[in-house]
């Protein structure tokens, strides 16, 4: 018989279904996927690096740039790292608005990965519905902030600027409409379609010990069964205060994937509903001048509001010496901030513990041994989002 | 809850805890770096404390300061839901053990501290760079780097 | 003889020229009805309702650089898209299109020929295109393109046997396997009703045989990036495209004329219901792409060899009893 040789191909960094430059070293037999080897970094922009170089609040546009996706998810955890660096408190308005605004980015994120996921099985109609929702959700950022992906909305302290007129009507039209496409448009399309189970279920299975071992977070490790979310282990922003439930999978294969993150965007739209309901009224920005910015309205007629602005926005401010780990749930998963403060204004050190680098990481044991069909359909399931993963 | 993992950790590894604070309800150990597998071997073995989840794992450079690299580990339990540092202090050329055997995610988070600041970790089944170029000249995260690169 | 010569030729070039102005705006078609399952307005930008798109579309792929890659085996990588072209507007020979229709005096049958062993001369000739597609893949030293051809030729090679099969019954049926002959047998009840099995196996196995959503593996834009031609660009990325639709065309021509009763309709002129059923298949298997995803290869080869052949199988086997209960013999 004449000597057969392993295929080594080469997926990525550009390739329809690597979710931007993830790049794959494969060794295949036929079509099976023997050895897998991620290779990243192609999007590495050194933002720790340059994190170390900026004031506090010069960093916060740059978190927007991470998980692009889930860009308001990104600002809550940068802005809670340093409130609590700096022991500040943020008024009840701020609070719960923010737990809106991230439940609407967590429904708007895994609207994304439901579409993309779906083109990467094949499934191309999907992928427009759920933009269409997602565009609603977008109208409302832009209307709070004036951004649609890099919403940069929250400020350390609360929230940049007040929510806008007509905001509570428009997330009331979201929260009528969307359950209703939920159920006829994606779920009917989608879930009960022979093909999607016969592509996703079984597929990339791991095991509960195997994904707390390689530290898989968010919904991934809810598929296998672990039932961890940090907004109930240790809650944030007054979650503890708000009725929802943790979604959670049996098998840990990517349907459960998928059922997790679709039952996730239930519970998300229950807790924005909540939160709609007992939004309070008041400041939304913290009352310390050394921090937060003051109103424009007081910097054009105050001569201290002015200073304050002045100072702020070129010297920034000084948290006391020390470090903090604060860690919140985006919708891939735990998303951590690391800041080494040394008195100055800048972070001494600022680390980033990315989800979907970490989750990454398990692509390997997840895939070796399958079809590249599989692979591609674990890929969408894992939902990286390269902004992350390389920073 | 934090208290009572230091406590247990002063207790059992009385020579390897060199300082240990609080600072916003975090607890920070720092651990000689001789000792970090036993340590965290213990830390997650102990049923009281059982901490199964590596956060994160970072390196963080006080250039001018002997020794010059600390080696940061983020803990959290699953169960218990509590989280805790250690830290451990690793001077320039040094290396410090691999927890790779214990937490399987540590793996690309050694890498990247490799690849950020030049921490050598023994026992790593694959010590390569992992964001930069495998030709790259330099460990862009010490502070000696220049911002602009070179 | 002469006179034959003059109205084949004028034929061929009529009947090709319809062909490819169909194709052309039937590529419009799927793209404006995708946009409209998808919310989307689709292709508008390019004369009303996006009506020159098509040939804006032709005269980009004409004008494009034409790159071979460097390490490419030359001579089979420019013969692979003849490959795949030329078989699919050869089927168009024998697919009737309308009965005789009287011009200038003379009898002129809408149609190429109407050879006796139609259905036969369809699958030589579209077995054909396979070669065309594997020799594609293989030529482009690229590996992605490999493994497209190599997934392709599987496919074919599989689904071909249940298409095949499912046609046996039909031609039970009609006693015939000339085209005209079928449609004349179907002048009380159109071959769907009582082959109505035979007509879902044709159907996917024609779907696979096009390398269609959710059969579309080949060129699984996800998986291979396109399949058998990554590697290709320009003219001879239109020639496998033009391949395909016309296969799409024809495939939707047979379909018509085995199960759908061909031209035969009332009030309408022939011509008129021939091209309003074909556009209905035609729009079924659009239909089809915005529906469903795709499958995996393996799963494929399954639905192939342990689905669709025994059904088929089962199809030929039932049919004389079926005929013998409703008298057809």
């Amino acid at each position: 018989m004449a000597e057969t040789k392993n295929m080594i191909l080469n997926m990525g960094p550009q390739h329809p279904s690597t979710h931007g430059v993830l790049r794959l070293i494969l060794e295949l037999d036929g079509e099976t996927v023997v050895k897998l080897t991620p290779e990243i970094g192609y999007l590495h922009r050194g933002v720790e690096k340059l994190g170390e170089n900026l004031t506090y609040h010069q960093f916060i546009p740059l978190t927007d740039r991470e998980d692009y996706v889930a860009a308001l998810s990104n600002n809550l955890a940068y802005c809670m790292t340093v409130e609590k660096l700096l022991g500040l408190e943020v008024p009840p308005r701020a609070m719960v608005a923010r737990v809106l605004l991230t439940e609407l980015q967590r429904i708007a994120s895994h609207l994304i990965w439901l579409g993309t996921f779906g083109l990467d099985i094949g499934a191309m109609s999907l992928f427009f519905y759920c933009m269409r929702e997602r565009e609603q959700i977008l109208d409302i950022f832009e209307a709070c902030a004036g951004a649609r992906l890099t919403i940069n909305y929250f400020a350390i302290g609360g929230l940049r600027h007040d929510l806008p007129e007509g905001f509570e009507s428009r997330v009331r039209d979201f929260i009528k409409i969307f359950p209703e496409r939920m159920k006829n448009d994606y779920e009917r399309i989608f879930q009960d379609n022979k093909i999607v189970r016969m592509r996703t279920e079984g597929v990339g299975i791991i095991s509960k010990e195997d994904a707390i071992d390689l530290g898989l977070s968010g919904p991934l490790l809810r598929a296998c069964g672990v039932a961890w979310d940090i907004r109930k282990s240790n809650p944030y922003c007054g979650y503890e205060t708000y009725d929802f439930d943790i979604a959670t999978g049996k098998v840990g294969d990517v349907f459960d994937r998928y059922l997790v993150r679709m039952e996730e965007m239930r519970q998300s739209l229950k807790i924005v509903q909540q939160a709609l309901d007992r939004l309070p009224g008041g400041a939304h920005l913290a009352d310390d001048p050394k921090v937060c910015l003051p109103p424009k309205q007081k910097v054009m007629t105050e001569m201290e509001a002015l200073i304050h602005h002045f100072k702020i926005v070129s010297e920034g401010f000084e948290p006391p010496v020390g470090e903090v780990y604060h860690s919140i749930e985006t919708p891939r998963g735990e998303l951590g901030f690391y800041i080494v403060s040394d008195g100055s204004n800048k972070p001494y050190r600022l680390r980033f513990r990315p989800p979907s680098f970490v989750n990454l990481e398990s692509l390997a044991k997840m895939a070796e041994g399958k079809l590249i069909g599989d692979l591609i359909a674990i890929i969408g399931a894992l939902d990286p989002v390269m902004g992350e993963v390389d920073r | 809850m934090s208290e009572m993992v230091v406590d247990k950790l002063k207790k059992r590894f009385f020579a390897s805890v060199l300082d240990s604070y609080s600072f916003r309800d975090e607890s920070t150990v720092i651990i000689n770096k001789e000792d970090i597998v036993a340590v965290c071997g213990y830390l997650k073995s102990d049923p009281d404390l059982s901490f199964d989840f590596l956060s994160d794992l970072c390196g963080v450079d006080y250039m001018g300061r002997e020794p010059r690299f600390e080696v940061v580990y983020h803990l959290f339990s699953i169960d218990k839901h509590h989280r805790i540092r250690l830290k451990a202090m690793v001077g320039e050329g040094e290396k410090i053990s691999s927890v790779v055997g214990i937490w399987g995610t540590a793996d690309w988070h050694e890498r990247e501290a490799f690849d950020m600041y030049g921490i050598i970790f023994e026992g790593h089944p694959n010590l390569i760079r992992i964001l930069m170029p495998e030709d790259w000249d330099g460990h862009p995260l010490r502070k000696d780097y220049p911002l602009k690169g070179r | 003889m002469t006179e034959f010569i003059i109205i084949m030729l004028v034929k061929m070039f009529v009947i090709f020229g319809a062909v490819m102005l169909t194709m052309t705006y039937i590529t419009l078609a799927e793209r404006k009805i995708l946009g409209y399952m998808q919310i989307r307005p689709g292709p508008n930008r390019v004369g009303p309702w996006g009506l020159l798109q098509p040939i804006a579309d032709g005269i980009k792929l004409f004008l494009k650089e034409d790159i071979i890659p460097d390490k490419a085996s030359k001579v089979v990588f420019v013969i692979a898209p003849a490959m795949a072209l030329i078989p699919a507007v050869m089927t168009l020979a024998v697919i009737p299109f309308g009965p005789a229709v009287t011009i200038m005096g003379r009898q002129v049958d809408v149609y190429m020929a109407d050879v006796n062993i139609g259905i036969l001369y369809i699958f030589a000739v579209s077995s054909i295109g396979v070669y065309g597609i594997v020799l594609a893949g293989w030529s482009s030293e690229s590996k992605y393109s490999l493994l497209g051809g190599l997934r392709s030729s599987a496919q074919m090679i599989s689904y071909e046997l249940s298409m095949g099969f499912a046609l046996v019954g039909v031609i039970m049926m009609s006693q015939s396997l000339s085209m005209v002959k079928i449609i004349e047998a179907q002048k009380g009840v159109w071959f769907i009703v009582p082959q109505f099995f035979g007509f879902i196996i044709y159907i996917t196995a024609a779907i696979a045989e096009l390398n269609r959503t959710p059969f579309d593996l080949p060129e699984g834009e996800s998986e291979l990036v396109a399949g058998y031609f990554t590697e290709y660009s320009s003219m001879k990325y239109a020639m496998f495209m033009l391949g395909e639709y016309i296969n799409i065309i024809s495939v939707s021509g047979i379909v018509t004329t085995l199960y759908l009763g061909g031209w035969s309709g009332p009030i309408l002129p022939p011509l008129a219901w021939f091209m309003i059923k074909l556009l209905a298949v035609v729009f079924f298997m659009i239909w089809v792409r915005a529906t469903y995803p795709r499958f995996r290869y393996d799963q494929l080869m399954t639905f192939g060899w342990k689905v669709l052949l025994p059904a088929s199988i089962a199809n030929i086997l039932l049919t004389p009893v079926f005929m013998k209960i409703f008298g057809y013999l």
